[in-house]
């Protein structure tokens, strides 16, 4: 009887004991409560259960604890201090499979929010335990401790030379391969993070086989895991030449620009951020890419897309343009130009036009029929007003200045300079004038169209110093017509005309 | 005597006389020296122009024929280089066009060749336009795939709805809901109800079997999935029934302490060898054995050691074997 009693209340304690963690743990998962939690001081209560006896309060507590961390850094802060990582860790080794899910998302919980708290992580030595995770069979198991690995592994390049000197990056290749969705995603990611970093990072990663089987999972049809794949590839090529020759050697052209169609905006940035860092770095590179089409892919991707999204395959058109005219001259026949130009009219965030300025004066400063293919749409007026408008930043005034500038020295179509010569500015003026002295000696029907769209007179109206460059060319444009157009064009004539007048003595017979 | 008087008388006549004659004598004299002079003077005029005239005509034939000379010889010069300046142009002028032609050569086989370019630029806009004929297609495809799932779906909830609601279906006493007999014809749902098979007990539970693949972490992590009771199993329970194993067995296993496997114990990317092994071996690696991985995810829970796993195969195989004996 009296056996009974005392049992009795041990198993009321362990009742009690597990209704308060499950309740701790589901008023964890609302944001509202947590701040409540916290002053009631539900640290120190939860961390003597996580030593408890029964396994499932250990892990409903683990499970609160993370989601506590999982707030804000200051709970995670809290957690770090309250020394309960090394006791984590401890029985992470040893614990069954719930118990180790809950483990590692306490550790990613923790690990998420600021390198200090990732570096607290590492020193407890939980890499290596994490890394042990990775080879359970459980996928949820393995899916956790990637997940805590590529949060450690995303601050800084230190913490992610420490994931990868743990032996991680093998068995997250080993973890891509596996059937399971979720935890495809999730290795994908963590290889993205490590990478990310250093050309070393990306050489490991390389190393241990990942760009074969990211390069396979192109193909898979679910929309996230091809966010991470193409995230991770990104990342890995934007290193160096031989690294981007790795991944294209994968074959993933013409497969990557399928995901360029995607529905999810997302892989279609992280597809053109892909393409733009392979193309970045050699002519050669981008002469493949403009082989197989991906020039167009991209196009049209921009059109299809607004905002932050279209920015890599702006900047990917313009290292394409720069390389040589070839490759510019490749864009201007896809199309790129009214794209861009659309693009740099039509967006309202700066640094987006700024990126669209610059890529069309990769593509018009080379050889006049690039700088007429750009200035036939219109463009050019766009990019002064950018430049003289005083609400655009400087970035975007410096670059706007720079794509006028080069594609002016170039252009000889004149009906596209005749606006400047009344709104520029006096250093874009210049500019304008020297390429008008220099094609209007040559071309008979350009000068009659000059004088009679009001060009010459124009001319006659700017100031100049003498002996400047300016006064130079407006000399040699006078140069090319007969004195007394010339005369009849510059301002005052009709004064002097009229002084004429007032003095002629007509004749009296 | 006489004649001196008449001399004398006559002296003054003669005087006078001589004077007279003397003076008039002196007019004609200077009229006739003048004119001598005149005469004199011309006649040695002409004779000092007679002379000058030969002197011209003498120099004159010398400045000719000297003039003459030098003009040729200036002439000649001139002929010299004017000659040699037309040659000096022709062999510009031939030079130029074999230069032109071989520049021209030149830099379209060697550096730029601009038909290739043009055949480079169409072809780039050739496959620009396939290419985007392909992506247009497979979008289409996706879309169209969509489309079917979405109407799969919906198909689906239609006829699990039905299957749900067979009971409204009209029967010979009893036009159903969708049977009215103000209808020409019966409604289409009444037709789906006819189709359907009613739903039976068992498959409310075989439902809520929970999916394994976790979409988000947070999300699955919800009390289901773990378990939960709300009464515990009592402290000290008798051996549960059934073909278990001794609990003590199993707690040793359970807590067995960890023994790095080789994966973690050896680097593998320490020597470059070893990497160019791993390279060359990376097309015929495998991906892990599912069925292993089946038969474990039900019976294994902790256990890390490779003896182990070893043991528990044998194990496995062992009832597998009789199993199939038992079978046969």
């Amino acid at each position: 009887m009296s056996q009974r009693q005392v049992l009795q209340v041990f198993e009321q304690y362990q009742k009690a004991r597990t209704q308060f963690v499950q309740m701790v743990a589901e008023l964890a998962t609302r944001p509202q409560n947590i701040e409540t939690l916290q002053n009631a001081g539900v640290m120190s209560l939860l961390r003597p259960l996580l030593l408890d006896v029964v396994p499932t309060i250990q892990q409903t507590a683990a499970l609160a604890l993370g989601r506590l961390a999982n707030y804000n850094d200051d709970l995670a802060e809290a957690v770090v201090k309250g020394d309960i990582l090394p006791q984590l860790v401890y029985s992470l080794a040893e614990q069954n499979r719930f118990y180790k899910k809950a483990a590692a998302f306490v550790l990613r919980a923790v690990g998420k929010h600021s390198p200090q708290l990732a570096q607290a992580i590492v020193d407890c030595g939980a890499l290596d335990t994490l890394v042990i995770c990775l080879e359970d069979f459980d996928p949820g198991v393995k899916e956790a401790a990637a997940w805590a690995l590529g949060y450690i592994a995303r601050h800084n390049a230190e913490l992610s030379q420490a994931v990868v000197d743990a032996g991680a990056v093998p068995l997250l290749v080993l973890c891509i391969q596996e059937p399971e969705i979720a935890l495809k995603r999730i290795a994908a990611s963590a290889l993205s993070d490590i990478s990310k970093h250093s050309p070393e990072l990306a050489q490991t990663v390389v190393d241990a086989g990942a760009i074969a089987h990211l390069a396979q999972m192109i193909l898979n049809p679910d929309s996230k895991l091809k966010r991470q794949v193409l995230s991770a590839l990104s990342q890995i090529a934007k290193h160096s030449v031989d690294l981007a020759e790795m991944v294209v050697e994968a074959e993933i052209f013409p497969v990557v620009l399928t995901c360029l169609k995607d529905k999810d905006e997302y892989v279609k940035k992280n597809a053109s951020t892909l393409i733009r860092e392979i193309a970045k770095h050699t002519p050669e590179l981008s002469q493949l890419i403009v082989n197989a089409g991906g020039v167009a892919a991209v196009i049209d991707c921009i059109g299809s897309c607004k905002g932050n999204i279209r920015l890599p395959g702006i900047m990917m058109l313009g290292y394409v343009a720069a390389h040589s005219e070839n490759l510019a001259m490749a864009v201007i026949i896809s199309k790129g130009v009214p794209q861009l130009s659309v693009c740099l009219s039509e967006e309202p965030e700066d640094h987006i036009k700024a990126a669209a300025a610059w890529a069309l004066g990769q593509i018009g400063r080379h050889t006049p029929e690039h700088a007429r293919a750009v200035a036939v749409t219109n463009t050019l007026p766009v990019l002064l007003s950018l430049y003289m408008s005083t609400e655009s930043s400087e970035d975007l005034q410096v670059k706007s200045k720079k794509a006028i500038k080069s594609i002016l020295q170039k252009c000889t179509y004149l009906p596209a300079l005749e606006p400047f010569l009344y709104d520029a500015p006096p250093n874009i003026l210049k500019h304008v004038v020297g390429q008008f002295s220099k094609v209007l000696p040559h071309d008979s029907k350009a000068r009659r169209l000059f004088v009679t769209s009001g060009g010459l007179k124009k001319v006659q109206e700017i100031k100049a110093e003498p002996g400047s460059l300016l006064q130079e060319y407006i000399n040699s444009i006078n140069n090319c017509y007969p004195e007394e157009i010339v005369r009849y064009y510059s301002p005052g004539y009709s004064d002097t005309l009229l002084q004429r007048v007032d003095s002629y003595q007509p004749l009296t017979h | 005597m006489a004649t001196l008087v008449r001399l004398q008388a006559r002296s003054k006549f003669v005087a006078q006389q001589y004077y007279f004659r003397n003076s008039v004598v002196d007019i004609f004299r200077k009229k006739e020296y003048d004119a001598a002079v005149k005469i004199q003077s011309w006649f040695r005029g002409c004779q000092v122009r007679a002379y000058i005239r030969n002197l011209h005509r003498v120099a004159t034939i010398i400045q000719k024929w000297w003039r003459s000379y030098s003009g040729r010889q200036e002439y000649q010069l001139i002929v010299k280089f004017a000659s040699c300046a037309m040659k000096m142009n022709l062999y510009n002028a031939m030079a130029v066009r074999i230069q032109r032609r071989w520049r021209g050569y030149r830099i379209r086989k060697y550096c730029f060749n601009y038909f290739y370019l043009k055949e480079y630029l169409k072809a780039v806009s050739e496959t620009n336009d396939a290419i985007r004929e392909a992506l247009e297609e497979f979008a289409e495809m996706k879309e169209r795939e969509e489309k079917k799932a979405d109407l799969e779906r919906e198909e689906k909830k239609r006829d699990y709805q039905a299957r749900k609601t067979h009971y409204l279906l009209s029967t010979k006493q009893i036009p159903g809901i969708y049977n009215s007999p103000f209808r020409k014809d019966p409604d289409p749902w009444e037709l789906r109800l006819q189709k359907a098979k009613p739903l039976t007990y068992q498959r409310s539970k075989v439902k809520q079997k929970r999916c394994i693949s976790l979409s988000s972490w947070l999300a699955c992590t919800s009390a289901r999935s773990f378990p939960r009771s709300e009464i515990l199993p009592p402290i000290d329970r008798k051996q549960c029934q059934g073909p278990f194993r001794d609990i003590t067995e199993v707690l040793e296993q359970r807590y067995k302490p960890l023994e790095p496997t080789l994966w973690v114990a050896e680097p593998i990317s320490e020597l470059k060898v070893a990497r160019e092994e791993f390279r060359r071996q990376e097309w015929m690696r495998d991906v892990n054995d599912n069925m292993i991985s089946k038969l474990y995810y039900h019976h294994l829970i902790s256990s890390q050691s490779t003896e182990n796993y070893i043991q528990k195969l044998d194990k496995l195989s062992k009832d597998f074997i009789e199993e199939g004996e038992k079978q046969a």
